[in-house]
């Protein structure tokens, strides 16, 4: 029973931060664009959120040093995917290039140094309560956020004017442009959102995951979380699921690696990353009617006068 | 007041030519400011990443054996990119051609396996990285599956797959238990150009690869498909072009040059195969093949500048205890500023003044 409860917990705790970088970039794919800098601008938050934690000692401020530094980057990026109209895809790149060098320097400091990890919610009785006790009364605040985070965004994308607008742009520019929306301002917006919750993410992994900073912590998290939104069809709904199951794989390598299967650990790490193929692979087989994605995913818009 | 932009009425040539300059220019006027502010003399950290590494004949040496897998990487991810085939698991492709090289190397190794193996080595190890490339075009073609993150995820595996190989099975017994193949016999390593230097038939091939893409890009119809299909994709289809031949061709072809580099530094500079062979090439290749504007002579220059700065970044941080991260923070800015300047061959400012527009239009 306590190991089952464990299992929940971690694979809890291993999906946050996937599910909080992939809500940002839903929201900014919903918009029409293609932030490939996820990983970037999650490697940067990490880096940020330690040093913020680190300097003052509150995890709080750490987390939100993390969004603040995740927003700083997508800012880059959408200065030059909308402002400049520059190819999304390279920019993207780019973005996680210079992230991964940035973090490396910010962080240079703090490598070695460990941080007391978010508290953990305590409810007396509640907490105790055998085997769902933990579970639901006894995580750290990201976990209860990211529920929050992704309940929010679906209530502002399907039940807001301003989420119905954002879908607009996303599905239809010209359109939306035609109507009088500002259609650069909005995923303007959208792409901040998406560097705001990746920044956050990043934040997560040195601040509640593993109580210290190591480069390239982040591990491939952000790619992981851009199939996310592929596999969740960029439904708010999906995502959690799929987030979840993400996490489950993630956690039941490093258990069977515990265990001694006889597997080589090299190729139980692999999982995350081939399930995340062949995910990508059945999902988009299944898909052949039509496609789910924002029509205008990833198309430069420079809105004509 | 507002500045937008404004689609030029045809591309300017002048502006083609001279972007690649200015993002140097703009990203060595950013890389002066972030020296200021890591307390180093700015002018002393620059000549030790641009100047002091051209300065002795080892260095340049050294800047041809990095430009080598750069060039031959980024030629491939050119034809690609040309093509709107988004392959940017380059880095995988390397690490899985220099497992399958590897292969021989170390199935031969002590034996009297005579001079077929190294020319084995490079056909496997071509032939593995085509391979490898081909799960993401394949995927793309048949599924509709994403190139992009599926070739991205395969890094991460062919990492694990070589982290395995020389942990497990083909750990040098007599290494002191470190992750690494025993050093290669002589028949598996690449030959040197120079006696006692560092220049090897790599940089040979690499300029064959530069060549060979200059003739298919440019006087061939395959080229002519390619750049067709990337630009002008419905035009393609109406010219009978088949597009999705085209992304399986050309992520073979990248797929075998980065296999290919990764062979031949594996059997060349390092000399064993062992975790950390690649500085990131893959990625870095990304940045050459935008820098030297898709195209094969470009591409030549923009590696042979990017060698320049993971040397010159070596030196300054022996010379001046500059992070190495620096270099990746340079690397990053460059593509953007390119990225940025790239823009304006399509593109120019205009300032516009809504308001006073609509004052008039009410008045």
């Amino acid at each position: 029973m306590e190991l089952v409860e464990a299992i929940v917990l971690s694979v809890l705790a291993a999906s946050t931060p996937l599910l909080i970088a992939a809500t940002g970039e839903l929201v900014t794919e919903r918009s029409g664009v293609l932030n490939l800098g996820v990983e970037g601008m999650m490697i940067v938050g990490a880096a940020c959120g330690f040093g913020g934690a680190w300097l003052t000692g509150s995890i709080f401020i750490g987390a939100l040093f993390g969004i603040v530094a995740g927003t700083l980057m997508s800012l880059i990026f959408a200065l030059m995917a909308l402002g400049l109209a520059v190819n999304q895809v390279a920019t993207g790149l780019a973005l996680t290039i210079l992230g991964v060098g940035l973090s490396g320097l910010i962080g240079a400091g703090f490598v070695g140094e460990r941080l007391t990890p978010a508290a953990q919610l305590y409810i007396p009785g509640l907490t105790d309560i055998p085997l769902i006790g933990r579970v639901l009364f006894g995580e750290d605040a990201f976990v209860y956020f990211s529920i929050a985070l992704i309940i929010g965004v679906w209530w502002f994308l399907y039940r807001t004017r301003a989420g119905l607008i954002l879908r607009a742009c996303g599905d239809n520019h010209v359109s939306a442009h035609a109507l009088g929306y500002p259609v650069l301002r909005i995923r303007t917006f959208a792409v901040m959102f998406g560097g705001a919750c990746a920044g956050l993410a990043g934040a997560y992994l040195p601040l509640a995951y593993t109580p210290f900073f190591i480069p390239g912590m982040t591990a491939g998290r952000g790619w992981i979380a851009l199939a996310l939104v592929v596999f969740a069809s960029w439904r708010p709904g999906r995502l959690v699921v799929g987030a979840y199951l993400f996490g489950a794989v993630t956690i039941l390598q490093l258990h069977a690696q515990g265990w001694g299967v006889g597997i080589p650990s090299q190729f139980m790490s692999a999982l995350p990353y081939l399930a995340t193929v062949i995910v990508l692979v059945l999902l988009s087989r299944a898909r052949t009617g039509g496609s789910t994605a924002p029509a205008a995913l990833g198309t430069v818009f420079v809105p004509d006068r | 007041m507002q500045l937008v932009l404004e689609k030029r009425t045809e591309r300017s040539n002048t502006i083609a030519l001279v972007s690649p300059l200015i993002a140097i220019g703009l990203t060595i006027a950013t890389m002066t400011i972030l020296f200021a502010i890591l307390g180093k003399n700015p002018l002393l950290a620059l000549h030790a990443y641009f100047i002091a590494p051209l300065t002795d004949g080892y260095s340049l040496q050294e800047i041809a054996v990095k430009a080598t897998p750069l060039v031959m990487i980024a030629i491939g991810l050119a034809l690609c990119y040309l093509a709107n085939a988004w392959n940017i698991g380059a880095e995988g492709q390397f690490l899985f051609g220099a497992v399958a090289g590897s292969w021989i190397a170390v199935k031969t190794q002590g034996t009297d396996a005579g001079a077929w193996v190294l020319p084995a080595m490079l056909v496997l190890a071509a032939a593995a990285g085509a391979l490898y490339a081909l799960i993401p075009a394949i995927c793309k073609v048949k599924f509709g599956a994403s190139e992009i993150l599926i070739s991205l995820m395969l890094v991460y595996v062919a990492d694990l797959l070589l982290d395995y190989l020389v942990r497990g099975p083909w750990r040098d017994p007599n290494g002191f238990n470190f992750p690494t193949t025993a050093e290669f016999d002589s028949v598996a390593t690449v030959p040197l150009l120079i006696e006692g230097g560092r220049l090897h038939l790599g940089s040979i091939i690499a300029l064959l690869a530069v060549a060979a893409a200059a003739i298919l890009l440019g006087r061939t119809i395959k080229g002519f498909e390619i750049r067709v299909v990337g630009a002008a994709p419905r035009a393609a289809r109406f010219g009978g072009f088949n597009a999705n031949q085209l992304i399986i061709l050309t992520f073979a072809v990248s797929g075998a040059l980065a296999g290919l580099a990764g062979i031949i530094e594996v059997a060349g500079p390092v000399g064993h195969l062992q975790p950390g062979i690649s500085p990131g090439y893959g990625f870095t290749a990304i940045i050459v093949a935008f820098l030297g504007r898709l195209n094969p002579i470009g591409i030549l220059i923009a590696g042979l500048f990017l060698a320049l700065t993971f040397i010159g970044g070596e030196q300054a941080q022996i010379a001046m205890k500059i992070p190495l991260d620096v270099t990746k923070v340079f690397q990053g800015m460059l593509l953007f500023f390119v990225l940025a300047c790239d823009s304006l061959i399509l593109y120019r400012f205009k300032l516009v003044f809504p308001n006073r527009q609509v004052a008039r239009g009410a008045g």
